[in-house]
């Protein structure tokens, strides 16, 4: 235990600013994020994240937002397992005709109002997958999309805006009944 | 070049088929296919074929089939004392039956079914006739990979959910079924895992895959040599160098394009790079799986640092699309030879501090020992890969083994454990992350001069080509044919997984289904490689 809490106090915080990248629209996305998870969300935003047929390379990104340096928790937005939990889906493609049911059926299960983000360049358009008879191409495809991370895979820094972006707009308000 | 130490078993294996009168022969030497071997069988003795290489000890590799047109070719690839062989066979068209080779091999159960499902041959005596590949996005009476078969397909508006798959059941008091996925709870790929339970305690795993199948193989068909690349590239994302390169390899060994010694370094480097980000990550999730936070945040920490030199060395997190026919993308900036180095030399310690806590803490111990054990007895049967294989004492590593350029003038270092619990396949992992900081400074060290890429002119019509290379999770195979104008005739990419996976099935049993995550991880097969 000694050890680890030395090691815990050796490395420090690595979580990074988001002035390192040097972007002051995300810095600025970023704490409209905030803002926006906190009066919309009461400072929380869950998602549920679905692999509807990728490669994995967006998986591995995505998994990335939980690492220390982007830590995206400290934004309010966390990962759960159930799509019923869920405020937003975050859907990388290409959709699998084997996954169509199952990508629908997660739609469904999740509550209203929701949000869907299709994630990388498979899930925006197919990608180099595209439409065949095993793939149903782009997420849009098969479920109603609000935003779309374009990128192969897109980095943990585009995801992180676009995930932003999509719940700065305000579309959950537009759609809500 | 022969070499007799390597192929003694086949030219025994050839004498003992010729006695008996079997028409066998083997074929002339083909460069795009060297160093393996091909014989040609006809499809009656196909099955005697696969009796004969399992007395023999051979270890079975992968199979795969073409349509010409005219007739189907099944492929099958064995590999005993290091030496490889291909053997194949021809089909009619309207009656392509052919006995299976999974009654001696049990490693060749769903490739033989993928087979099936996507060019129509019928195995005779095959032990499981079930479908595998195919859920419903195609009929029965429909082969995806035959000529005739259009890309797009006939599907219907919206495929339905699969069903009428006959899994397993168990019967008994206080036997229960738990069905898992294809949508999982946390942000990996999809499946779908039956457990046969009693309380905690798994009676029998059946997976369920094919949720992926996105038509890869479909859609290498008429592509060009850099077309087929970027769709290797995306094989499994995660292994997305091992996959380009086995692509690319297979591709230039048809073309017969000598690749410049500064191009396969930096293959090298870029596999070893890989290696050692899957490692960590998976190292940092298995921790995750056990509850250790503290070591999912270190390991996790090491694989966003280790990403960020590789983006700033060659331009990509995961070194997607850095391996072109004929070469490599773009040259190493000189700064970034330092810097590679002065990260190793920061990772090399912490990974020991770490490994210690790990292996000494009691909350890792406790659930890790003993945890998934595969006996070596039964990962030797099937031919487990990498390290799911050296973790259970498979001392296997195409690098040392079957060595190909630069590996073939190195010392590599392969770390093997006898135990084969999810606590060996961590310790190997860390050992293989050890190692591959050797080598990377060794190849840094000696990184020839000159160009990165040669250009790419493409074979003639019908060359063939097969790449092998020792990716991060083991022996990643890729065949290639060509057709005219160097268009792409046939891929086919055989992942580690497609190996490893049913073994997984076997590790968990009588383990407790809470322990079934981190024995997954521990393995962590590719569902899209596998599905492809």
């Amino acid at each position: 235990m000694l050890r680890i809490l030395g090691k815990v106090q050796r490395i420090g915080i690595v979580t990074e600013d988001l002035a390192p990248w040097s972007d002051r629209v995300l810095t600025e996305v970023g704490t409209q994020l905030k803002a926006a998870v906190g009066m919309r969300f009461r400072g929380s935003l869950a998602i549920r994240q679905i692999d509807a047929g990728s490669c994995n390379g967006c998986e591995l990104e995505i998994h990335a937002l939980t690492n220390p340096f982007y830590g995206i928790e400290r934004f309010g937005v966390h990962f759960v397992a159930s799509p019923r939990h869920a405020d937003l889906l975050l859907v990388t493609g290409p959709v699998s005709r084997h996954m169509e049911e199952a990508v629908r059926r997660t739609y469904a299960a999740t509550p209203d109002p929701k949000l869907v983000i299709a994630v990388g360049d498979c899930g925006a358009n197919g990608g180099e997958f595209g439409v065949n008879y095993a793939s149903a191409g782009a997420v849009a495809n098969v479920i109603p999309v609000d935003a779309v991370i374009a990128g192969c895979p897109p980095s943990p820094l585009a995801l992180m805006r676009g995930i932003l972006e999509a719940i700065g707009a305000n579309r959950l308000a537009a759609r809500s009944p | 070049m022969r070499s007799e130490g390597r192929f003694g078993w086949l030219d025994q294996l050839l004498g003992q088929l010729l006695s008996e009168d079997l028409p066998v022969r083997e074929l002339a030497p083909e460069p795009g296919l060297a160093p393996a071997r091909s014989i040609s069988i006809d499809p009656e003795h196909w099955g005697r074929l696969g009796q004969a290489t399992g007395h023999t000890g051979c270890r079975w590799v992968g199979c795969w089939g073409e349509d010409t047109g005219d007739e189907l070719i099944v492929h099958a690839c064995f590999e005993k004392d290091r030496g490889y062989m291909l053997a194949r066979t021809r089909l009619r068209r309207l009656t392509p039956i052919l006995p299976s080779h999974t009654p001696y091999h049990p490693a060749a159960d769903r490739s033989e079914r993928h087979l099936q499902d996507l060019f129509g041959v019928a195995f005779s005596d095959h032990p499981d006739p079930r479908r595998w590949v195919r859920h419903q996005a195609w009929s029965a009476s429909e082969f995806p990979l035959r000529r005739d078969f259009p890309a797009a397909g006939h599907p219907l508006a919206q495929t339905p959910a699969d069903n009428g798959y006959k899994f397993l059941h168990a019967q008994g008091s206080g036997v229960c079924e738990i069905p898992v996925g294809p949508v999982h709870a946390g942000i990996i790929e999809p499946g779908h895992f039956r457990f046969q339970a009693v309380g905690e305690t798994i009676l029998h795993l059946e997976e369920r895959l094919g949720y992926t199948h996105k038509g890869t193989e479909k859609l290498a068909e008429g592509r060009d040599a850099a077309g087929l690349a970027r769709l290797a590239a995306r094989v499994s994302g995660d292994a997305t160098v091992a996959h380009s390169w086995a692509a690319c390899m297979a591709m230039e060994k048809a073309a017969g394009i000598e690749l410049p010694a500064r191009a396969l370094v930096l293959r090298a480097i870029m596999a070893e790079r890989e290696r050692i980000a899957n490692h960590l990550g998976d190292i940092g999730a298995i921790c995750s799986d056990v509850s250790l936070g503290f070591g999912f945040y270190q390991f996790s920490r090491l694989r966003e640092e280790w990403q960020r030199i590789s983006l700033a060395a060659f331009g990509h997190r995961l070194l997607m699309g850095c391996i072109v026919p004929g070469g490599v993308v773009a040259d190493l900036e000189p700064a970034m030879i330092p810097a590679q180095r002065e990260q190793i030399r920061a990772v090399r310690p912490q990974l020991g501090r770490l490994m210690d806590i790990l292996t000494t803490s009691p909350t890792v111990v406790n659930r890790l020992a003993g945890t998934g054990r595969l006996a070596p007895a039964l990962a030797a049967g099937f031919g487990a890969l990498g390290y799911v294989g050296r973790a259970s004492g498979i001392d296997r590593d195409l690098r040392r083994d079957a060595p190909y350029a630069p590996y073939d003038r190195l010392k590599i270092p392969v770390a093997v454990s006898k135990d084969g619990d999810v606590a060996a396949r961590l310790r190997v992992r860390a050992e293989e992350i050890s190692g591959s900081l050797v080598l990377i400074e060794t190849l840094l060290a000696e990184l020839p001069p000159g160009p990165v890429c040669v250009p790419w002119t493409p074979p003639a019509p019908d060359a063939q080509g097969l790449g092998m290379v020792e990716g991060w999770r083991g022996e990643t195979l890729a065949f290639v044919r060509f057709g005219d104008e160097g268009r792409i005739a046939r891929y086919y990419p055989r992942d580690p997984s497609v190996i490893n996976w049913p073994l997984l099935e076997l590790l968990v049993e009588d383990d407790i289904v809470p322990d079934f995550p981190v024995c997954n991880k521990s393995v962590n097969g590719s569902y899209s490689g596998n599905d492809l």
